[in-house]
């Protein structure tokens, strides 16, 4: 059973700043005129819950675009010259505030590949560990939007310590475990609410209903692997692609990444990069051989590994969550959603 | 949290040319930490990425066996900026071992059976950490016949050339060393391709496992040879290389469909390759 209480939005300022005393606070800030981005907070007025979503998906803050892994020297005289240590990094406590609930769901999937039984990357963790999420409902899904396809929802909770809900004057906060709940008792203000607030499930079900179905991953599931990626329709979905990488960097899904050294006098660092699957780069062997040359094999993985791939590893849904970035983003109009709906419908026009 | 990203810091204790062409040089590695050399307990078929700082990183199999203890070693090709930085280093520079990583081959299925090692080229590293393994006399009752058919463009070009000389003289385990073509008069192996020698010599596939390394063109011919004689798709195990940064599952560049080849793999038998995309 999750607790649910009530603030008056007129006292949020103060909540944000009293999260501020005990957190590094993270928010969605305006970037320019059209855009938000979550950034650290310096003022509780910059927050600015008034966004559709962000930008950028918040995945930055836990596996940054450019993270220095470790550092090293390499002067003559140092006797330690050569050997790589780790290099410090914040870990204290931070807030996130205002997740979106499909970014959060991201990071739950996220973990499937940083947090995994034998292996744990160290710096995701930690992050994680040490980050309480307060997500905030969505009210008005833009056109983009598909999570109610792919297991989420404008409510979903998946991911989060905390649920923000906008309930007019103020915002309901549903805490949804012993984190959320100790975050939460830093600030003030809150009332209980005891019973179930019947306006706001009929704005988490309108909210739903705004959303139209894209495609059914459970179809893709149920496919054989190669009969997917052996289909001709792979052609139609790369030609317009021109493999800028843009659906990458904004998916809240896409990890991969690539590490480099770096070298400045006699000090180096070792650096961990945002990598993309659309950069013939990313597999290019040493000698010259590549698996993934041409721009339909690489356009192939990046919807294979959404859709197909991770739901046949995991026996779970996608790896994606409807935020509809990836569609917003892209300059040649290629939409997820409708090479879903392809690959759903392989071989089905051939009678069983 | 141990840190999998951090490799152990080790010394370079020879650096040894193998080949007539100076692209392939032995590394013999030694830990600076005696703890860190227990924590990198590894069985044959498994790799290492190499760290040089400064430079980078490098995926590369282990040439050693872990019945050679006190260190390990790294035949590294030439061909790009890490690894033409460590073909010009020194015995006494530091650098970095991450590992190890990933599969080793199927020893558990090897017990009591006859195993073919068929190897071409520099690919015949972790085919050398399996022959030292299988041969030692701790090991050597667990295993049936052992065949090895290996080959090189040239005599100068094959790997381990005292060793392979050593094997030559044992009568526990039958070499099949070939060269692709020779003009020297005392020549005293087999001339011929990888895949013609291995039908000539026809290594029984009775209770046999093949476990095959080398270019793709190698694979490719000889293949049918070992269908030829026998081998089912799920006795013939081979080892599969692809660009890599994490070696740990996590990057995400080194994927066959569904496989990654740095954690579920590099080792794959031919039944299993055969239910994925042909992307490597």
């Amino acid at each position: 059973m999750s607790d649910i209480y009530y603030n008056a939005k007129e006292n949020f300022t103060g909540v944000i700043e009293q999260l501020m005393g005990r957190y590094r606070v993270y928010a969605p800030v305006k970037e320019g005129c059209h855009h938000h981005g979550f950034a650290p907070i310096e003022k509780a007025e910059a927050a600015d819950l008034g966004f559709n979503n962000t930008r950028l998906s918040p995945k930055g803050l836990f596996h940054p675009q450019a993270e220095r892994m470790f550092e090293y020297s390499l002067a003559k005289d140092d006797p330690q010259a050569g050997i790589v240590k780790e290099a410090q990094k914040d870990f204290s406590p931070r807030v996130l505030l205002g997740v979106r609930p499909c970014d959060a769901k991201a990071f739950d999937l996220d973990d499937s590949n940083f947090n995994t039984e034998t292996i744990k990357d160290p710096w995701w963790v930690r992050r994680r560990e040490t980050t309480t999420m307060i997500g905030l409902a969505c009210d008005s899904p833009c056109s983009t939007c598909f999570c109610t396809s792919m297991g989420s929802g404008p409510y979903d909770t998946a991911g989060l310590d905390v649920l923000l809900v906008d309930a007019g004057e103020g915002y309901a906060a549903e805490v949804l475990n012993e984190k959320g709940k100790n975050t939460l008792a830093v600030t003030s203000g809150w009332t209980p609410v005891t019973s179930a607030i019947l306006p706001l499930t009929h704005k988490k079900k309108a909210s739903e209903q705004s959303i139209g179905i894209a495609f059914d991953p459970a179809a893709i599931a149920k496919k054989q692997m190669l009969e997917i990626y052996n289909s001709p329709a792979w052609e139609e979905v790369q030609f317009a692609c021109i493999n800028c990488g843009a659906c990458t960097f904004v998916c809240p899904t896409c990890w991969c990444f690539d590490i480099q050294d770096e070298v400045c006098g006699d000090k180096g660092e070792r650096l961990r990069l945002w990598d993309s699957c659309m950069f013939p780069l990313f597999t290019l062997h040493g000698s010259g051989h590549n698996p993934r040359s041409n721009k339909t094999q690489r356009v192939r993985q990046r919807f294979m590994h959404k859709l197909k791939y991770y739901q046949d590893k995991y026996n779970s849904g996608p790896a994606c969550v409807g935020c509809g970035r990836c569609v917003q983003a892209c300059p040649v109009n290629i939409d997820i959603r409708q090479v879903g709906r392809q690959m759903a419908s392989q071989g089905c026009s051939q009678p069983a | 949290m141990n840190n999998p990203y951090l490799p152990y810091p080790v010394r370079i204790d020879s650096a040894i040319t193998e080949t007539e062409d100076r692209n392939l040089k032995t590394f013999k590695l030694v830990f600076l930490n005696a703890q860190d050399e227990k924590k990198f307990a590894y069985t044959p078929g498994q790799f290492a990425i190499l760290s040089v700082a400064g430079l980078g990183e490098i995926p590369i199999g282990i040439a050693t066996s872990p019945t050679e203890q006190g260190f390990i070693k790294f035949t590294v090709n030439k061909v790009g900026k890490v690894t033409s930085h460590l073909h010009n280093m020194k015995a006494g520079e530091i650098m970095g071992v991450r590992g190890p990583m990933g599969n080793w081959y199927p020893w558990e299925l090897l017990e009591g059976k006859n195993v073919v090692i068929i190897g071409g080229g520099f690919a015949f590293t972790t085919l050398r950490s399996s022959i030292v393994y299988m041969i030692d006399p701790k090991n050597r009752s667990r295993f049936g016949k052992i065949d090895v058919v290996y080959g090189a463009r040239s005599a100068g070009l094959l790997l381990y050339k005292d060793e392979l000389a050593e094997w030559e003289k044992r009568s526990d385990i039958n070499m099949h060393i070939t060269v692709d073509s020779s003009s020297d008069a005392n020549w005293k192996y087999n001339v011929g391709f990888v895949p013609a020698v291995t039908k000539q010599k026809a290594p029984s596939a009775e209770n046999a496992y093949a476990i095959i390394c080398g270019p793709p063109i190698m694979i490719k011919f000889t293949l049918p040879v070992l269908t030829e004689l026998g081998f089912p798709p799920e006795r013939i195990i081979s080892s599969l290389e692809m660009r890599m940064k994490c070696g740990i599952g996590i990057c995400g560049r080194c994927n066959i469909g569904t496989e990654y080849v740095c954690r579920d793999g590099p080792v794959f038998t031919l039944e299993q390759l055969a239910g994925l995309p042909v992307e490597y």
